[in-house]
């Protein structure tokens, strides 16, 4: 495996913020270096070679579609989804009819269809609004399509039982040439859209946002910036949940949450 | 008893394990010196979907709890961390940990050779690094990257080993400083710790 120093790694970074406008600046280091190698490997480039493909425009949609992390699950941490079922929604319904979720960093959608599948087992998925945002546009186009290929679906359905839905996942795709095509209908409240997390602009206001494994590979400076966001987008008592081995405990907004639950990391605003 | 000619530079001690290691690691940790002064780093290969009772279960067992790092956590002396189920588990300049959920590697998320080979990056020649029984070749290449990076390198004897595929991968690798069953292992840390009693 190749090693990539920080000379060129700060070098990388600069191009694609000048040329491009992305700023992987304060990526965690450690992960963005494994990315970056897996590209040198996987187009075979040396490091001056990549340098010189990131002056084509063309080249920068498939670099971020790599240097990003798309592996994802359906019900990832079933436990989280029946927290989210049993009280974090019923929460919100308290006091609004219609709600408003954020999910940030949607990468393939996997999240996206476990959302909406939980909302219509709920039967409240029409009065629900779900804006799905990403950096990279090639990863929008194929959560949008809701097709995957039918060996994840084990995995899939393994959660989906853990989460104790009613019904089966396989209610909610079709098989066809070896893919699971999920039901669109699934997505009638749902738009999907750009959205880089670093430089993007707050742009609603929301009773959920979910950002599960999306800050991970940020260094604590961008996590700081992006959770700043985060709390402006959300309503007086509206929730944030991360990943369950995130932890808000770090951040310079820590005081302006409470933790609804420890366990699946599930906060809510409670100052402006 | 200066068997292993160590001194007091050491800043971290990472372990990898897998299949057969369970054994091992609870018989280091329940021996370990107490106050131990450096970090413990575990990477052991477990269950992908089971969340709980791993670090409970090693916990019970050692003298120091073991935890779980959330991501962004600061390393500190004397303490032992285990790299969390489904995550993969790296160690970074400013000496805390970032987890990801990026791809599997040698099948396996946590991936050994993501701990130790980040752990090498980052404490060179300060770290020791520790290879006990398993099934594949996970924690190969990191034992060699600690070995690069002038950091002391240790497996366990293939012939105590459940399955020695493991120790045999990073034998292959790299030239391993000493071949160790479990006990001359926890010799080895009694008397890395003498050299921080002053």
């Amino acid at each position: 495996m190749k090693d990539i120093d920080i000379a060129d790694l700060r070098k990388i970074t600069e191009l694609v913020k000048l040329k491009h406008g992305y700023d992987f600046t304060n990526y965690a280091m450690s992960s963005f270096k494994r990315r970056l190698v897996r590209i040198l490997e996987l187009y075979n480039l040396s490091i001056e070679a990549l340098i010189r493909k990131l002056q084509e425009p063309s080249f920068v949609e498939e670099f971020l579609n790599e240097i990003t992390v798309n592996v994802t699950e359906m019900f990832r941490d079933p436990s989280f989804w029946r927290v989210l079922r049993d009280d974090i929604i019923p929460g919100i319904l308290l006091n609004h009819n219609k709600i408003r979720i954020w999910h940030a960093g949607c990468s393939s959608g996997e999240e996206v269809f476990s959302i909406a599948i939980l909302l219509k087992e709920m039967g409240i998925l029409h009065n629900v609004q779900i804006i799905a945002t990403d950096l990279d546009t090639n990863i929008l186009e194929k959560a949008k399509s809701g097709s995957y290929n039918i060996k994840s679906m084990d995995l899939n359905e393994k959660n989906y039982i853990r989460f104790q839905g009613t019904g089966s996942l396989k209610d909610y795709y079709k098989e066809v040439n070896g893919k699971a095509i999920m039901d669109e209908s699934l997505l009638m409240d749902v738009s999907f859209r750009k959205h880089d997390l670093v430089k993007g602009d707050i742009f609603n206001k929301f009773d959920l946002i979910l950002c599960r494994n999306v800050m991970i590979y940020f260094n604590q400076t961008l996590q700081n910036n992006v959770l700043k966001k985060f709390h402006e987008s959300l309503f007086k008592y509206g929730y944030l949940a991360i990943g369950s081995k995130e932890s808000l405990i770090w951040c310079d907004i820590a005081n302006k949450f409470i933790v609804v639950n420890n366990e699946e990391k599930v906060y809510k605003k409670i100052k402006d | 008893m200066n068997k292993f000619k160590l001194n007091s530079k050491y800043k971290a001690v990472v372990i990898g394990g897998s299949a057969g290691s369970f054994q091992g690691i609870v018989k280091i940790l329940s021996n370990l010196p107490p106050n131990f002064p450096l970090p413990i780093i575990m990477c052991l290969h477990r269950l992908k979907h089971v969340r709980n009772g791993f670090v409970e279960a090693l916990s019970l067992k050692s003298i120091v709890e073991v935890t779980e790092p959330f991501d962004k956590e600061n390393i500190k002396k004397g303490k032992i961390y285990l790299a969390p189920a489904n995550y993969h588990m790296s160690v970074e300049l400013g000496h805390y940990f970032s987890l990801s959920t990026e791809e599997m590697i040698n099948n396996s998320r946590p991936a050994i050779d993501i701990t130790l080979g980040t752990a090498a990056y980052v404490y060179r020649d300060k770290l020791v690094g520790i290879l006990l029984s398993g099934a594949n070749k996970d924690g190969g290449l990191g034992m060699k990257y600690i070995k690069d990076r002038g950091g002391i390198t240790i497996v366990q004897e293939p012939s105590e080993c459940m399955i020695d595929t493991m120790p045999r991968a990073a034998m292959n690798a790299t030239n391993i400083d000493h071949v160790l069953k479990i006990d001359q292992i926890v010799q080895f840390l009694k008397e890395l710790h003498k050299h921080y009693i002053s």
